[in-house]
């Protein structure tokens, strides 16, 4: 048992070593999180398991130090989540397993392991509510009798059942073992006394050492008790479930329509609309508008930058621009000894600057300061970006997958889909980051963990850094492409659909190892719980800024001392002529391709002042679309996926920018 | 009503019911049965989706099956409920 110590508590020094450890566990969609929330009330503390990215949250209930672990449907290893609960369930001194009374039969089974593993165990009914509604009976007491531990009915949502909760805690213990499982556990003789060892060695868990002694062997052990307990919760379930009625409820009649062929078209194009205009139009363009460049440039960055500006040389520009966004006016104002040495030229630049129409610029002579807080400074455009573009729209995006997930139309969207992204070398829960990628392809890089194999990970991450447009970029490209016309419009789609195409059938063909076929379980439709929604909002956005901010950071200062030292400067040199002659763009346009590798929609929006012929915009937008994503999703990519592959992708997106924006512009311009 | 045959899962149809005959060997077994299907076990075709992908039900549980997977789990249809 001790192998199996873990090693996350070690820096935790002040956890006391007599409170016992309490795991959480259950299947997905059982309501766990209802009871975390309860025992946790506010003080909730979420830390990533050492060596993976699951992060796990625990908190102290009288005496009691209890653990959340991610949803699982047994105690095994096939995905990151079932490593980490079962390190956890492995650690643990009581179990607490949460069990969603409409599906016994899924859930027991991993009860059954529990109690196998010789765990103290209390099992918790939830959603007993819902049997009520559609009229199904379970004895609790026979499940009781038969587990051979203590069985609570609970309804999570309104809290009934939660006075039991101390006692469930209290009562927990180890439960019946069947005898089938007990033979077997004979087989094998281990040093360390421990029966979860035994069992998960015998269901090829933990490999051969020498704490364990064969003494006959059993070929196909795991699925044995696999099969075993597959019966018994078969049997357990027969005892004691009667189902009175089977009505058709309205959700399911939903799930069904989502499914259908006929009907699950018109819905997704309904529901991603509905996003769309959530997040593309509400908050990434007004709500973000505003936050971006009225609390962020105008108040925070301004107010930084002029305090700064006080005692140290500047030289400040400001661009007046219409509603159109054309350049009325410029000013020019120079600090040679900073504010304090001119109090009456600052009255004057302030009255200029705090126009509502006026954009400043603070250029500090001191280097040091200018990769500071300069136009590209570390701390002054990295925090606007984090807290007042991204952050909201990271929010917005991980609300409406939260809706969606709890809703349960993301799971039956992803099976719509699946057959689609078989094409692509992928199954359908691909749809998870491709969708996010739309709002930001940093959030969408972290997110392809969740897919089944490496290769299947390597190529959403290069569909992503290829041929997705984050929400920031495809602001701008829509603007430009109405501008164009039709015609640019279907010459944009095409050629990027085709790439994506050619892309991903090029990785699935020749990246060794397989792709993974889908294999999910579809939770009832049901209306989601706000309150559970936005919590999981709360820690999913807390999580990806804690996760990714810092690597903006690390971008920001690669980039502000590429424009220190004239690197930038240099790299744009080099693309001129690749512009010009290839591209057949004016020179300028190279400028706003290097910008494009700090942020994507820098390198659009430079394209807006450049008197573009409608050709001209295509191949432009069609360049950067396929050009390097920004500096963060680089960087998070690269700490994802590793350097060679990373890298490999980067560079790819270089050539195949440049390569096809080419092919493009000597067709049609 | 019994049509017998080397029948897989990725060729049953919305509505029909099925029983298990086989699953392919390695984790997918372990991890179909824990989801609740075994060999033997019958179960309904809720959806067979565009392309192949097959929703199937156990009582009031639905599980989505890959086309790739769907394929390698030989299956007995039992009858078309209309």
């Amino acid at each position: 048992m001790k192998n199996n110590a873990l090693n996350y508590k070690e820096n935790k020094s002040e956890v006391k070593i007599d409170k016992q450890k309490v795991a959480l566990v259950g299947n997905p969609n059982v309501g766990k999180s209802c009871f975390f929330n309860y025992f946790s009330g506010v003080y909730v503390d979420v830390s990533n398991f050492p060596g993976t990215t699951v992060s796990i949250s625990n908190c102290s209930y009288k005496g009691f130090e209890i653990y959340d672990t991610p949803g699982i449907y047994g105690v095994s290893s096939f995905n990151e989540e079932e490593r980490v609960a079962r390190e956890i369930i492995l650690e643990s001194d009581v179990v607490l397993n949460v069990v969603n009374s409409l599906h016994l039969e899924r859930d027991l089974f991993l009860t059954l392991q529990l109690i196998e593993m010789g765990k103290k165990v209390s099992v918790v009914l939830n959603f007993c509510d819902e049997l009520k509604k559609r009229k199904i009976k379970i004895d609790t007491k026979k499940l009781s009798e038969l587990l051979g531990v203590e069985v609570y009915e609970t309804t999570a949502i309104n809290k009934a059942g939660f006075e039991n909760m101390d006692d469930a805690l209290r009562q927990a213990r180890i439960g019946k073992q069947s005898s089938e499982i007990s033979e077997l556990l004979k087989t094998v003789k281990t040093k360390s006394g421990s029966i979860s060892d035994t069992l998960l060695f015998l269901e090829g868990e933990i490999p051969a050492n020498d704490n364990f002694e064969t003494i006959h062997n059993v070929t196909d052990s795991r699925e044995k008790i696999y099969l075993s307990r597959r019966a018994r919760v078969n049997e357990i379930v027969d005892q004691i479930e009667w189902e009175d009625s089977k009505k058709g409820e309205f959700f399911n009649f939903i799930g069904r329509l989502v499914l259908n062929p006929w009907t699950a078209f018109p819905i997704m194009i309904i529901v991603l609309s509905l996003m769309y205009f959530l997040i593309g139009d509400l908050v990434s363009q007004r709500f973000v508008a505003f936050t971006e460049k009225q609390i962020g440039k105008k108040i925070f960055e301004y107010n930084v930058k002029s305090f700064i500006a006080k005692s140290t040389g500047s030289e400040i520009n400001i661009t007046f621009k219409d509603d159109s966004g054309k350049i009325i006016d410029t000013k020019t104002f120079l600090f040679p000894d900073g504010f304090n040495a001119n109090n009456a030229l600052v009255n004057e630049f302030r009255s200029y600057a705090l126009r509502p129409d006026a954009e400043v610029n603070f250029i500090f002579t001191n280097p040091i300061l200018k990769l500071f807080f300069g136009e590209f400074g570390v701390i002054t455009m990295t925090i606007t970006y984090l807290l007042f573009l991204l952050f909201p729209l990271v929010i917005a995006f991980y609300f409406a997958m939260a809706l969606l997930e709890d809703s349960g139309y993301l799971p039956r969207l992803a099976a719509m889909l699946d057959r689609t992204f078989n094409k692509l070398g992928l199954n359908g829960k691909a749809v998870i980051p491709i969708i996010l990628g739309f709002g930001c392809i940093t959030m969408a890089n972290i997110t392809t963990r969740l897919l089944g194999t490496e290769k299947e990970k390597t190529i959403v991450t290069a569909i992503l850094q290829f041929v997705i447009p984050c929400s920031a970029q495809l602001a701008v490209v829509t603007v430009l492409l109405t501008s164009a016309g039709l015609v640019p419009m279907l010459i944009y789609v095409s050629v990027i659909g085709t790439i994506l195409i050619l892309l991903s059938t090029i990785l699935s063909k020749f990246l060794p190892g397989e792709s993974s076929p889908l294999l999910l379980d579809l939770p009832a439709m049901r209306l989601p719980r706000i309150s559970n929604v936005l919590k999981k909002t709360f820690y999913r956005s807390i999580g990806f800024m804690k996760e990714a901010g810092f690597w903006f950071f690390v971008g920001a200062l690669g980039i502000g001392i590429m424009q220190i030292t004239g690197l930038l400067k240099i790299w744009t040199i080099i693309l001129e002529p690749l512009t010009t002659v290839w591209l057949k763009l004016p020179k300028e346009a190279a400028t706003a391709f290097v910008m494009g590798m700090v942020r994507r929609d820098f390198g659009a929006a430079g394209l807006f002042d450049l008197h573009l012929t409608r050709m001209q915009i295509t191949v432009a937008i069609i360049t950067i679309t396929l050009f390097v994503p920004c500096i963060a999703s680089f960087v998070v990519m690269l700490k994802e996926r590793g350097w060679k592959e990373g890298m490999s992708i980067w560079f790819g997106t270089w050539i195949t920018a440049f390569l096809v924006g080419g092919i493009v512009a000597q067709i049609i311009i | 009503m019994l049509k017998m045959g080397n029948d897989t899962l990725d060729k049953s149809k919305k509505g029909i019911s099925l029983k298990i005959v086989k699953l392919p060997d390695g984790t997918y077994k372990s991890q179909l049965i824990r989801l609740g299907i075994s060999e033997g076990d019958t179960l309904q075709c809720l959806q067979r989706l565009p392309g192949g992908t097959v929703v199937v039900q156990k009582h009031r549980q639905e599980i989505a099956v890959g086309f790739d997977l769907a394929k390698k789990i030989k299956v007995l249809f039992l009858t078309n409920e209309k």
